[in-house]
């Protein structure tokens, strides 16, 4: 079947489910087929699902570590270019720059810079915030906060056709599969 | 309705593979190597330099373990958590070694006045005698010999029942799976929390913190209750990894539970760097004279060697090391840690009950405490300090460590042989059976 419209236009294909355990099976038969850009969406966690959905683990931990450790460094330059070298203070007899004095404000630093880099980075990696998602063009996405669990397969998917995918959808036992325009 | 409706499913139903008891007779060799192996290292440390003080070394890191057992299995009662039900019942069958910890407490009491001599003295309140002191004097009415042997069954009076009360309901549920007595193990176990918190805070003082009466600390309790909770989960997943590896408890402790573990482990090893260096900070900044010289005499004589290895070893290490997902996923991984973490408990407490009382000459009971008495100066290489500290100390301060681990490892397996392996009708059982991460 000839679909010669951009899928430029397309945001992907996706496909309601009823239980629990049909989304998961429907996700393994899916990215065993070979689609990668797969995602659930579901009113709870569904354990196992990321297995079967093989997702990347994220890298946000990565992004944490490195503000972690920026906070540290930040916290003790700071006090010791504060302390010893623009304005040396002899306080209570420790020399100006006396490491266990520093720690408490570097641990706060580092657990400050941490916090960013988790809440930033996740908006980043989600890009968030936006104000719509194409997703929500579908005609019964809202009960994914309810009692409906869906499976999306997104036109970016090398292994993405139209027709193709909306049939696999139909195979595994999807109902209202529906192509989501961008 | 009637009662049979409300009972939870049975574990055969839940896991058919499982195996609810350990065999009779199987695991019995290694019951009986771990104790011999335990008395052997204990009767051999007899024969070395300061026995009574590298007994307490060993005696108060796996008493710490005990006691957080049984601390364990009250706030998984009092959280009514669903994921350790599995890993409970050895921490109820672990926190019952509490009886014979009684028996073995009596080294230390024959031993109390070397130990405690500083303040067991009858001297030291009269003001007419040579050695009156009369800061002891005034702390006397805690500090003697009548009501520290009164305290000590005190302490143990409430750590037994409460041991006993939490583990005999438990067996009892495995008999007749009322959901009614998880209910009531939940109620006690808040006052049971409240007592334990008060009695091991004050064991800790009367046992570790009062061999230098002069020096006193509020958070010492929690620093020592700290390292003990760690030091028990590190041995709970080495003892269940050693289970899995007889083929026990397999589908009931598995990678989901260890990485929840794990993240306990890694959580209380960083909350004793915590409260411990809360202590620390606290005591350097204000550099009074009367607090600071218990770290003066922990940066004599070696000790600020092994000060630097608690600094690396008990935090920067295995923070780097267990900080990984994966890590805490992975068997190995996990038990190096675990085993690594032990080794740094056993040098945790060596550093809050040798220094100053291993002289420099291996003789415990005649030396002198404090810092106006301590010998050798305090710095030099790191090199030079651990070298120093080799010098003090005593092989048997890891011995008895090491020796009373293998006794209460023994003892544990010889209560896991006579109970079923999970409480196997406890009504959260198959939420912990089918446990996961995410």
């Amino acid at each position: 079947m000839a679909t010669a419209d951009a899928t430029s236009s397309r945001w992907g294909i996706v496909a309601e489910f009823d239980s629990a355990a049909a989304i998961y099976e429907a996700a393994k038969k899916t990215t065993d087929e070979g689609y990668s850009r797969v995602d659930a969406h579901t009113p709870f966690p569904v354990h196992g699902i990321d297995d079967q959905l093989k997702q990347r683990p994220s890298g946000l931990g990565w992004i944490v570590v490195c503000c972690g450790l920026t906070g540290i460094l930040l916290a003790q330059l700071m006090m010791w270019w504060m302390n010893a070298v623009d304005y040396p203070i002899w306080v209570s007899g420790k020399t100006p720059y006396a490491w266990p004095t520093t720690i408490p404000i570097t641990f706060e630093l580092m657990v400050l810079l941490s916090g960013f880099g988790a809440v930033f980075g996740m908006f980043g990696l989600n890009r968030l915030p936006r104000l719509h998602h194409p997703i929500f063009k579908h005609s019964s996405i809202h009960r994914a906060s309810d009692d409906r669990f869906f499976l999306s397969i997104e036109a970016t998917d090398p292994k993405f056709d139209s027709a193709a995918t909306k049939s696999f959808l139909e195979g595994i036992g999807g109902t209202n599969v529906e192509i989501v325009e961008d | 309705m009637t009662t049979a409706n409300l009972t939870a499913p049975s574990v055969e139903q839940l896991a058919p593979n499982l195996k609810a008891k350990v065999e009779p007779g199987a695991l019995a060799t290694a019951q009986m190597a771990f104790l011999a192996i335990g008395v052997l290292l204990i009767g051999a440390s007899w024969f070395s330099g300061h026995f009574y003080f590298s007994y307490l070394v060993g005696y108060m890191g796996v008493l710490g373990i005990v006691l957080c057992a049984l601390f364990f299995t009250m706030v998984q009662h009092i959280t009514r958590a669903g994921w350790s039900v599995t890993v409970r019942r050895v921490a109820e069958n672990m926190s019952w070694t509490i009886l014979p910890l009684l028996l073995l407490f009596i080294p230390v009491l024959i031993g109390s006045h070397d130990i405690y001599h500083h303040w067991m003295d009858a001297q030291i309140t009269d003001p007419k005698a040579a050695d009156y002191d009369g800061v002891l004097a005034g702390k006397s009415a805690w500090l003697n010999s009548t009501f520290f042997f009164v305290r000590v069954f005190i302490y143990f009076a409430i750590w037994i029942a409460l041991a006993w009360f939490f583990r005999s309901n438990s067996l009892k549920q495995d008999q007749t799976g009322d959901p009614a007595i998880t209910m009531k193990l939940s109620r006690v176990a808040a006052p049971g929390l409240f007592l334990f918190a008060l009695s091991i805070t004050f064991a800790a003082f009367d046992w570790i913190m009062s061999i230098d009466p002069h020096w006193f600390s509020t958070i010492f309790g929690v620093t020592y209750f700290a390292g003990g909770y760690m030091a028990f989960l590190a041995f709970t997943i080495l003892l269940c990894r050693w289970l899995n590896a007889r083929g026990y408890l397999k589908e009931a402790v598995t990678t989901e539970h260890y990485h929840d573990l794990g993240k306990f482990l890694f959580t209380f090893m960083v909350f004793w760097t915590y409260t411990n260096f809360s202590q620390f900070m606290l005591i350097y900044y204000a550099n009074l004279p009367e607090e600071t010289h218990w770290f003066a005499v922990r940066a004599q004589e070696g000790w600020g060697a092994i000060g630097m290895i608690l600094i690396v070893g008990h935090f920067l290490f295995p923070f780097a090391f267990l900080l990984s997902r994966h890590v805490k996923r992975s068997g190995l991984g996990l038990s190096f840690g675990a085993i690594f973490l032990l080794v740094i408990h056993c040098f945790d407490m060596q550093f809050l009950i040798l220094p100053g009382n291993t002289g420099g000459h291996g003789h415990g009971a005649g030396t002198e405490n404090g810092a106006e008495h301590a010998h050798g100066a305090a710095g030099g290489t790191f090199g030079e300090q651990f070298g120093e500290y080799l010098h003090n100390v005593s092989w048997a301060d890891f011995g008895c460590f090491a020796g009373l681990l293998a006794i209460v490892a023994g003892l544990t397996i010889f209560n896991i042989r006579r109970t079923n392996l999970v409480p196997v009708r406890d009504p959260r059982l198959a939420e912990s059976l089918h446990f996961q991460n995410f």
